[in-house]
């Protein structure tokens, strides 16, 4: 195996990592309005993620920074081509972040109120247009033979795509409250497992139809050599598996079920797009590869020590982290920090 | 409009903005580990409340500093896709290491340290205050590393078309790094120290009788810390000057207004540049003191504009090769003027707090107040210095600003980018402001309130 497939898959880790972690963050932001009614609650729906939201956005930060890295021409067709797409993904993050820092900073409601929006549409947003983003990777785009994507960004908008976005967005959700299922108590807990029931069912309904959608308009579960078919069957099983837990009230194995929906989706989109990183959809000449997209040898040599250091450390510290402050939250606010 | 100078201007209000947050962070993160040393070692529990209560305006300059940090991760994609091909080879890394160093281990123990008083060990939480501070001091270097490739490209070869990386050793001895990096870390420091300063002043004028212990001390650290920090990054500073009159005298010389080739070369206090005709119609010289500061003798020559230009047309065709000269020689004045004001500050403010008079020296305590800022000026006029000193190029020598733009993006879409974050940096501004002023003269004694 040479650093390049390292990297692809170093790449598919980062992005299954920043999905799973950061997929139950926007998840717990999105349902932040629909399951709170009084401002304690809000802060215990808010401090479920307060202590590790931070830590889990880094994921995302890494997974950019690795593909600057192992893969400059990705990370340059990508954000140059996506520009108006990442610049308001990147607005969203900046009134997420600082809405978790600002909002109970002051007594007053329509303050909070204010900061509570920033967050339901900061996590709203980001996770919309990164379901957009996978669903035209997995789609293509039209890369020029200077590996340059000039469409802009109504082309980036197609169907396939938005319905992607909406299908990131529900397992975002999902995710979410399944969390908050093993991190709330009491009666806003309840509240929120009847929410995840109702959003699990519109999950398996748009997971199954962009599954055939697909396979239909796209190479990526039927890619000749690799492809996406074994992690979208495990997948949908467990999609199932999260209904059947939610229901026998498996708090743990709910989250758990729901966790291996996003990374094995994340797992399917990287095995079908292999060894592809950006497919060009105007002659497959422009395609982007682990190989005519990535550094250097020595470049990756040295990224690949570095990384092989410290992401067993990381994963050590920030594991961690989540020991340290597994225990659930209640609306008692002298248990809140945010 | 072209997208080439939107895109410069929009780099450079994000980075300036970001910039402001980053040495407080810094700075801060530091302070703050050493109160909370203090009070594990002695036990007092008056530094675990000033810990906590500096910590305030600590977490929410941190939110801002990581909330304007990420649009920087992604911004070489975005408008300088040409420069993320060319470079990415070697510029990628050590953003990538950043990552893997530095971010993580901020992000993770700032949770840790936030919400964990009462989930932790006295010690074990202390350990996370460290780890934050040297993540952030990490993300500095790893940074540095990078923008010190652009401003002295040291271990590479061009080849496929692109830099490439030959030496990493080579990247992480860069000179330039070694250099940028103590004068950035120093700089935080002092900011981290005059901005405690600026609130404990506030606080002594205010002479409430209860609070004023707590005061006395924090004003005596912040002193302490801005003092060192003051004198290591003026000595630095200078250091780096000469390092720089020889490896970027472009930049030196129009830091200086220096337009034409002297032997000894004058210095220039203070004048009026007229770039239109390469002079100074006015100004103060004093002989051979240029020599002096660059060259440690009152002889040597150095280099001006003019020639300096010559020798670059002749290496790399034709073209505007001069930096910004008034922008740089007002950035150089402001930088070193408000440093050396930091010096005089800090010593009279460790002299009064170490002899316990500072509640009768009214009037010095009201010059602190607006000093809190001083360090953060010196900062934005020394990264314009060292940033418009690259003018014509994004890494020195290798590729010139213009060819590393996005091809991909309109005028249209740069003006979107550029409104939409001055409107968000601008409101974010504004209300962390507000809320940093209002937690900093907050009362220490009152009782713990709404959330924190």
């Amino acid at each position: 195996m040479d650093l390049n497939i390292l990297w692809f898959i170093l790449l598919t880790v980062l992005f299954s990592g920043f999905f799973f972690l950061e997929g139950f963050d926007y998840g717990v932001g999105i349902l932040l309005p629909f399951v709170a009614k009084e401002d304690n609650e809000r802060r215990a729906i808010i401090n479920t993620i307060g202590p590790v939201w931070d830590a889990n956005e880094v994921w995302m930060i890494l997974a950019g920074g690795a593909m600057f890295a192992a893969f400059p021409h990705m990370y340059a067709t990508l954000f140059s081509g996506f520009y108006v797409a990442l610049v308001i993904m990147l607005s969203g993050l900046i009134i997420r972040g600082v809405a978790f820092e600002f909002r109970s900073k002051r007594d007053d409601p329509a303050w909070r109120s204010r900061w509570d929006m920033a967050i339901f549409i900061g996590s709203l947003v980001p996770a919309l247009l990164w379901g957009i983003t996978v669903a035209n990777l997995m789609r293509g785009v039209d890369i020029a033979a200077d590996f340059n994507y000039y469409g802009g960004l109504l082309p980036l908008l197609n169907p396939y795509a938005l319905f992607g976005g909406l299908v990131f967005v529900s397992l975002f959700i999902m995710h979410g409250a399944s969390f908050l299922g093993i991190k709330l108590v009491g009666e806003l807990k309840d509240r929120v497992k009847k929410l995840a029931g109702k959003i699990w069912v519109v999950s398996v309904v748009l997971t199954v139809a962009f599954l055939i959608w697909t396979y239909l308009a796209t190479d990526i579960l039927n890619n000749p050599g690799f492809d996406g078919l074994i992690p979208a069957l495990l997948a949908a099983v467990a999609l199932l598996a999260y209904g059947w837990f939610l229901r026998q009230g498996k708090e743990g194995l709910t989250f758990v079920s729901g966790g291996l929906v996003i990374i094995l989706a994340t797992v399917m989109v990287f095995t079908g797009l292999f060894p592809r990183l950006m497919i060009s959809t105007l002659n497959s000449a422009n395609t982007l590869t682990i190989y005519n997209a990535s550094s250097s040898p020595y470049t990756l040599k040295i990224i690949s020590i570095v990384a092989a250091i410290f992401l067993p450390i990381i994963l050590v510290y920030q594991s961690w982290t989540y020991w340290i402050f597994r225990n659930r939250i209640s609306t008692d606010s002298s248990d809140l920090h945010y | 409009m072209d997208p080439v100078i939107l895109s410069r201007w929009q780099f450079a209000m994000t980075t300036i903005y970001h910039f402001f947050f980053v040495p407080v962070t810094l700075g801060l993160a530091l302070f703050l580990a050493l109160l909370e040393t203090k009070y594990v070692i002695s036990g007092e529990e008056i530094y675990k409340k000033m810990t906590k209560f500096w910590g305030k305006i600590f977490l929410i300059n941190f939110a801002i500093g990581i909330v304007t940090g990420i649009v920087q991760e992604f911004h070489f994609g975005l408008n300088w896709s040409e420069y993320s091909r060319f470079m990415g080879d070697i510029f990628g890394a050590p953003l990538a290491i950043e990552g893997l160093m530095a971010f993580f281990l901020e992000s993770t123990f700032i949770g840790v340290w936030i919400f964990g008083w009462d989930k932790l060990s006295k010690k074990a939480h202390l350990a996370a205050a460290w780890m934050v501070a040297l993540g952030s001091s990490l993300s500095s270097f790893w940074i540095l590393v990078a923008n010190s490739f652009m401003q002295n490209p040291v271990g590479y070869v061009i080849r496929n078309g692109r830099a490439e990386m030959a030496d990493f050793g080579a990247l992480l001895g860069n000179p330039n790094v070694w250099y940028q990096f103590p004068h950035v870390l120093t700089s935080g420091v002092a900011v981290g120290g005059f901005i405690i300063m600026g609130f404990s002043a506030w606080h002594l004028l205010k002479n409430k009788p209860e609070n004023n212990k707590f005061f006395k001390i924090s004003f005596k650290w912040a002193a302490s810390v801005a003092l060192v920090g003051s004198i290591l990054v003026g000595f630095i500073g200078h250091y780096q000057g000469q390092f720089l009159a020889v490896s970027q005298p472009m930049k030196v010389a129009a830091m200086e207004g220096h337009w034409h080739t002297e032997q000894p070369a004058s210095f220039s206090v203070i004048g009026i540049i007229d770039e239109e005709n390469h002079e100074n119609p006015y100004e103060i010289k004093i002989p051979a003191a240029l020599s002096f500061l660059l060259f440690d003798d009152f002889s040597s020559e150095f280099k001006g504009l003019v020639e300096l230009e010559a020798e670059e047309v002749a290496k790399y065709g034709p073209g505007d090769y001069i930096p910004p000269v008034t922008l740089s020689y007002w950035s150089s004045r402001t930088m070193i003027g408000s440093g050396m004001l930091m010096i005089l500050l800090a010593g009279l403010a460790v002299w009064w707090s170490w002899k316990d008079e500072l509640e009768e020296k009214t009037l010095f305590l009201k010059i602190m107040l607006p000093s809190a800022l001083l360090p953060t000026l010196a900062i934005t006029a020394g990264w314009l210095i060292a940033e418009t000193g690259r003018w014509p190029w994004i890494v020195h020598g290798l590729q010139k600003i213009e060819d590393g733009i996005s091809p991909t993006i309109t005028a249209g879409n740069v003006i979107f980018s550029m409104v939409t974050f001055l409107v968000l940096y601008t409101v974010l501004g504004f209300i962390g402001i507000k809320l940093m002023i209002k937690y900093g003269i907050s009362d220490p004694s009152a009782a713990e309130g709404q959330g924190e």
